[in-house]
């Protein structure tokens, strides 16, 4: 085992240039697949983030009777208690209404919202003008609505609900959602203001949740309907967003293909270096078998020799990437100065994709191990 | 005395068919323990095939060989590696270093591929045999940067390593000068005497077989000469 790792080092210290060359093309695939690697999944989480990030992932709502849930405290309770990886539960009290202002009118959702874990839901404070409501009868609303009915802050607003029921209520803040749709349609309350409005009395629409693990929303979900939701409807993001998941789901085939082939042309690279390297060095293996190495030992050589090629060039690889990836999020700024693309660095997978290179390029030194066990002293001997 | 070699019928044939080439004919042979053979003739007589089945590095086609005591032409590759390394020495025309070791490290190579790592008593014998062949002066220099009779005699220091029974030299002074030839051959002659080691040593110069305890001349495959 020694004596294998002492020639393979000296094999690979007296072809200096060869080994630094082999050693920067693993270094090369390495440094792309966690490029590649980090760049999609930062892409995925983006886009994931922007599309379900500010919005509920797991909802719970009564589709029977009244559409209404009773107790809805106790149940968003539970589910707290139980639910580690349940991040915010909130429930809301929803309803259609009418904004009458002037001579036209805005058909809208009123929303009834508990702003203190809603706003981890929604991020409403992120973009808000003004302050939210304090008390019953003052609400928000959005870009949108604020721009297309002219709106100004400290506003009252005349609300009428399908029931015929009508109520002045006050706009103390602005909020911009980010999805046009929402800044349009939705005016936001306190849960007592909409459930006064609506004649609800002291029940919910439906209950609100975000997770730790967006993508665990479908277990999670399947769970909660078993165990706490009883006649009630729980839905999760995974089942309304299928278009969007199967985009993600492409997008990651395709990175690993790439990573694939990546590391497939470095396995050759290496395979044939250390092929070659076998021919320059079949004199020395000559001598050494004929001094009484045995083949098994001879093999071991390049095994180490493609061990410790891999090992430098996973290192190598593994700070390439990672200046590729600083040098990206730094220098490819949008003019806000914000990344173009936000990377997202994994120890965990630079740490596969280092540990995968140095197994390939073992596995690469294999072809010539065996190459080396076959040769024969006696065809070095004779032919000088 | 005992023989250490015995060829029993050997014949050796390259190629099949039309174009196989008969190297050797039914060749026996026993050499001595402790004996200086030394092995002449033309190029192409069939006398380096014949050192090499000795050495084992070639298995004859026809006949049985005895290192030792052992029969080799029925060994597998593992046995006849362990044979070569504990029981034969080489020495060849071209040295055959390592150029990646310094001399010292290929001395020491025969000891550390039967046990991996060198303990001191190895190293101590290791400077002992490079003092016995007069380079403890160089033996730390990369082997592919000293002269043609220093590499040679770092070639006979590695022979000696393992203390084996056998050494097998194909023209060790074929490309050296004939000042370093005389001190080459004087060394392993000095090294019979004085260890006992049974050399088997092919030479094309007459005046230097003439020095042997016995020489053989092959011609075509066949001994013609053995006294």
């Amino acid at each position: 085992m020694r004596l294998a790792f002492t020639i393979a080092v000296r094999f690979l210290r007296s072809g200096r240039g060869q080994t630094i060359l082999i050693a920067i093309g693993i270094a090369i695939g390495v440094s792309v697949q966690i490029f590649i690697g980090s760049l999609i999944q930062g892409l995925q989480i983006e886009l994931v983030d922007s599309t379900i990030g500010s919005q509920s992932q797991i909802t719970i709502s009564n589709k029977l009777d009244d559409a209404l849930i009773d107790n809805y405290d106790k149940l968003e309770q539970d589910i707290d208690d139980n639910y580690e990886s349940v991040r915010f539960v909130s429930a809301t009290a929803d309803g259609p209404a009418l904004l009458s202002l002037d001579d036209d009118s805005y058909s809208i959702l009123l929303r009834g919202l508990n702003f203190n874990i809603a706003d981890g839901i929604y991020k409403i404070t992120d973009k808000l003008e003004g302050n939210l409501p304090a008390k019953e009868g003052e609400v928000l609303i959005g870009t949108e609505l604020k721009e297309e009915a002219e709106i100004s802050l400290g506003d009252e607003l005349l609300l009428l609900s399908g029931e015929g029921k009508r109520e002045t209520m006050k706009v103390t803040g602005i909020f911009d959602l980010g999805v046009a749709n929402l800044n349009k349609s939705w005016v936001l309350g306190s849960l007592p203001t909409a459930q006064n409005f609506f004649n609800y009395e002291d029940k919910a629409t439906s209950i609100e949740m975000q997770l730790e693990d967006v993508f665990a929303a479908d277990t999670l979900a399947a769970e909660i309907q078993a165990e706490q939701a009883g006649t009630l409807t729980v839905d999760n993001w995974k089942d309304l967003n299928a278009s969007l998941l199967s985009g993600l789901n492409g997008q990651s085939v395709s990175s690993y293909m790439i990573q694939v082939f990546v590391m497939i042309s470095v396995l050759l690279g290496i395979a044939s270096v250390l092929a070659i390297t076998v021919v320059q060095k079949s004199r020395q293996l000559g001598i050494l078998k004929a001094m009484g190495i045995q083949d098994g030992q001879a093999s071991l050589i390049f095994v180490f020799q493609g061990l410790m090629l891999g090992i430098a060039g996973a290192i190598l690889g593994v700070l390439l990437g990672l200046g590729l990836s600083y040098a990206f999020t730094t220098f490819a700024l949008n003019p806000d100065g914000t990344p173009v693309v936000p990377l997202y660095i994994d120890p965990g997978f630079i740490a596969l994709s280092a540990a995968f290179a140095i197994v390939v390029s073992t596995i690469a030194a294999l072809i010539p191990a065996r190459r080396s066990s076959k040769l024969n002293p006696i065809e070095v001997i004779r032919n000088g | 005395m005992a023989n250490v070699i015995e060829l029993k019928k050997i014949n050796k044939i390259y190629g099949s068919g039309q174009f196989q080439t008969h190297v050797l004919h039914d060749i026996d042979l026993e050499i001595e323990d402790a004996s200086f053979t030394s092995i002449i003739g033309q190029s192409g007589s069939g006398k380096s095939t014949l050192l090499n089945i000795i050495g084992t590095l070639d298995q004859p086609s026809d006949g049985e060989v005895w290192i030792n005591g052992m029969r080799t032409d029925q060994m597998n590759k593992k046995e006849l590696a362990t044979l070569r390394n504990r029981t034969l020495g080489f020495i060849f025309q071209f040295h055959y270093l390592l150029p990646e070791f310094t001399a010292f490290e290929n001395v020491l190579m025969p000891y550390r591929i039967e046990h991996g790592s060198a303990p001191k008593s190895a190293v101590e014998r290791a400077n002992e045999i490079m003092n016995l062949v007069g380079l403890e002066k160089v033996k730390n220099n990369p082997s592919g940067k000293m002269s043609g009779g220093q590499q040679q005699r770092t070639a006979i220091a590695r022979a000696l390593m393992n203390e084996p029974k056998i050494i097998l030299a194909d023209e060790p002074t074929g490309n050296l000068d004939s000042d370093t030839t005389e001190i080459i051959y004087n060394l392993m002659r000095e090294i019979n005497q004085k260890i006992g080691t049974t050399f088997v040593v092919i030479t094309h110069d007459r005046r230097i077989a003439e020095k042997a305890d016995r020489i053989i001349e092959i011609t075509d495959g066949r001994i013609v000469m053995d006294i």
